[in-house]
């Protein structure tokens, strides 16, 4: 089954385009990836799906109803983290978190209280008195207390320190392996790699890729350095060999194909070290940017 | 009702203030009556141009020196504050989620918009009400505390009260509406003291000038104190104005409210 159907979802404001055609399913009980950089459209994409934005053309589908029509109910099981939290200032934690409980049709008292403390958050203080990090932390908190079926997170890691990230990613999982279907957003390709099964590419507003993380990685290059000396002489210009840098000390590449035709040409070289590793998704995702 | 009882409780200290300002300005006003009353100031207001008189809201028939006479003029007054105040939430409750960068909390919560600003109005109508009965109450106590032994038409100072709500409608139904057209209101102090006093200032022009063009336009006509308290009754040839311009800034307020892209920052 599909949580979110995006049909041809369009959005310009005014002659500025926000989003274009947008087509991509996202299945239950999937963590999807959204990427692309700052302004290429993944918040205007994700703001309709609850109903912040309204669109020009096409619609969003969540649980198999139109996300604009049906808003209230749709959102009601969807749990949102924006990227940038604001909430009211003079409010306790401990307040805005029971007001933002109060809009749901169940008890969400005890979770509430179990994400604060797996959180670390400390409920008495005021919000204005929180640094960035903890706003994010209240922010997690509220998105997730009604323990939600769609968990839309967009750049939900900035602020938070690595180890928060990773009880904050731990979290996620198992919302995830509870049920709960994510969308998250990010500029970062690692968080993603890290977390997701499929991605899609968004770049100037339109999706230009959809991808299985497993496959592709698999599917794909290995990243060799080897340093040394006198390396600069072009033997690794083989076939499957790509971005060849090279240097007197040390030659990198991407290769794609049999290694032991590397091993080779290694081995008759004069090497220092010998680093072989799997390509970030930034790299293999570099050329859609280009 | 969550959203109404958090909003009730953001103008908390709204309410507070405005509800003693308001009294107190016209009570301290209304306590110089005794010394205005005497035949004296009447020949010294006698003196003044008609049109002088008529900017500030005073009705020859009805002199300072008549107990109604200088509610009337006071009146007037207090009605200034309680146009800023009711403009005030108008411009405010619904943008202040964008400007204060709320809106991602609340919109995306399980509540149609239509609630929410359902919630939002009564809400502030709950304050300006609370508001309105104690200027209700200090023009009662004013009056009849610093009457000067005249006797009052209590009848016509209270179908004066009774338009109270509204003249608060008025300004909070505008500023509502031109809030959900305009992309930002950057300060909304200073435009609801602009609506406020501004309208003020075409009803007076209005009445120097006896030119009904402007009294079409700003409820400072519609419910202007020296036309009640003489007549005893609402202008009607000037009222439903009023109550046009508040359905359709209301109808407005729906309308746009309800189809506003809420952009990220």
């Amino acid at each position: 089954m599909n949580v979110i159907e995006f049909n041809n979802l369009t959005k310009y404001y005014g002659d500025v385009k926000g989003c274009k055609n947008i087509n991509f399913k996202v299945k239950q009980g999937e963590i999807f990836g959204f990427i692309g950089p700052n302004g290429a459209g993944k918040s205007t994409t994700i703001r309709t799906m609850l109903s912040l934005i309204y669109p020009t053309s096409g619609s969003v589908t969540i649980f198999g109803k139109d996300a604009i029509e049906f808003g209230p109910e749709v959102r009601s099981e969807i749990g949102y983290l924006p990227s940038e939290i604001f909430y009211y200032d003079k409010m306790k934690v401990e307040d805005l978190l029971k007001y933002s409980a109060s809009f749901y049709d169940r008890d969400c008292t005890e979770r509430m209280y179990e994400l604060a403390e797996i959180m670390e958050l400390d409920l008495t203080r005021k919000i204005q008195d929180l640094s960035l990090g903890n706003k994010k932390k209240v922010g997690i908190v509220q998105g997730l207390l009604h323990s939600p079926k769609l968990i839309i997170l967009d750049e939900p890691t900035s602020g938070l320190d690595p180890l928060m990230q990773q009880k904050f990613f731990q979290l996620i999982k198992e919302e995830n392996s509870m049920g709960a279907t994510v969308l998250f957003s990010s500029h970062i390709l690692s968080e993603v790699q890290q977390l997701c099964d499929r991605v899609a590419i968004i770049k100037d507003g339109e999706i230009i890729s959809i991808q299985d993380i497993k496959a592709m990685k698999e599917d794909t290059y290995k990243k060799f350095t080897f340093n040394g000396e006198n390396l600069n002489d072009g033997k690794f210009k083989i076939e499957g060999v790509s971005n060849l840098s090279q240097t007197n000390s040390q030659v990198t590449f991407f290769f794609k194909g049999d290694v032991n035709e590397i091993i080779k040409i290694a081995a008759q070289l004069k090497l220092k070290d010998i680093l072989v590793e799997e390509p970030t998704l930034e790299e293999i995702f570099m050329h859609y940017y280009e | 009702m969550n959203i109404y009882k958090f909003e009730l409780g953001m103008l908390k200290r709204s309410i507070l203030i405005w509800s003693l300002a308001i009294p107190a300005f016209f009570l301290f006003y209304v306590s110089f009556f005794p010394m205005m009353s005497g035949e004296d100031m009447n020949a010294i207001f006698e003196q003044f141009p008609e049109e002088f008189m008529a900017f500030f809201g005073m009705n020859p028939d009805l002199p300072v020196s008549n107990i109604l006479g200088y509610v009337s003029l006071t009146y007037g007054m207090i009605q200034i504050p309680m146009a800023i105040q009711a403009s005030n939430y108008g411009f405010h409750i619904l943008s202040v989620e964008e400007r204060e960068l709320t809106a991602d909390f609340l919109l995306t919560k399980p509540i149609s918009r239509v609630k929410i600003l359902v919630a939002k109005l009564l809400a502030a109508m709950t304050s300006l009400t609370i508001v309105n009965f104690t200027i209700c109450v200090a023009t009662i106590l004013g009056t009849a505390l610093f009457r000067g032994g005249q006797t009052v038409n209590w009848g016509v100072i209270f179908v004066l009260l009774s338009t109270n709500i509204f003249f608060q409608l008025f300004f909070i139904s505008v500023g509502m509406f031109i809030s959900t057209v305009v992309k930002k209101i950057p300060s909304v102090l200073s435009v609801s003291m602009g609506l406020g006093i501004g309208l003020y200032i075409v009803s007076s022009l209005g009445t120097m000038l006896s030119s009904t063009v402007f009294h079409i336009i700003t409820p400072y006509s519609h419910f202007a104190p020296s036309y009640i308290l003489v007549e005893g009754t609402y202008n009607w040839s000037l009222v439903w104005i009023s109550f046009v311009i508040i359905t359709l800034s209301l109808a407005g307020s729906y309308f746009f409210y309800t189809r506003r892209n809420i952009a990220s920052l």
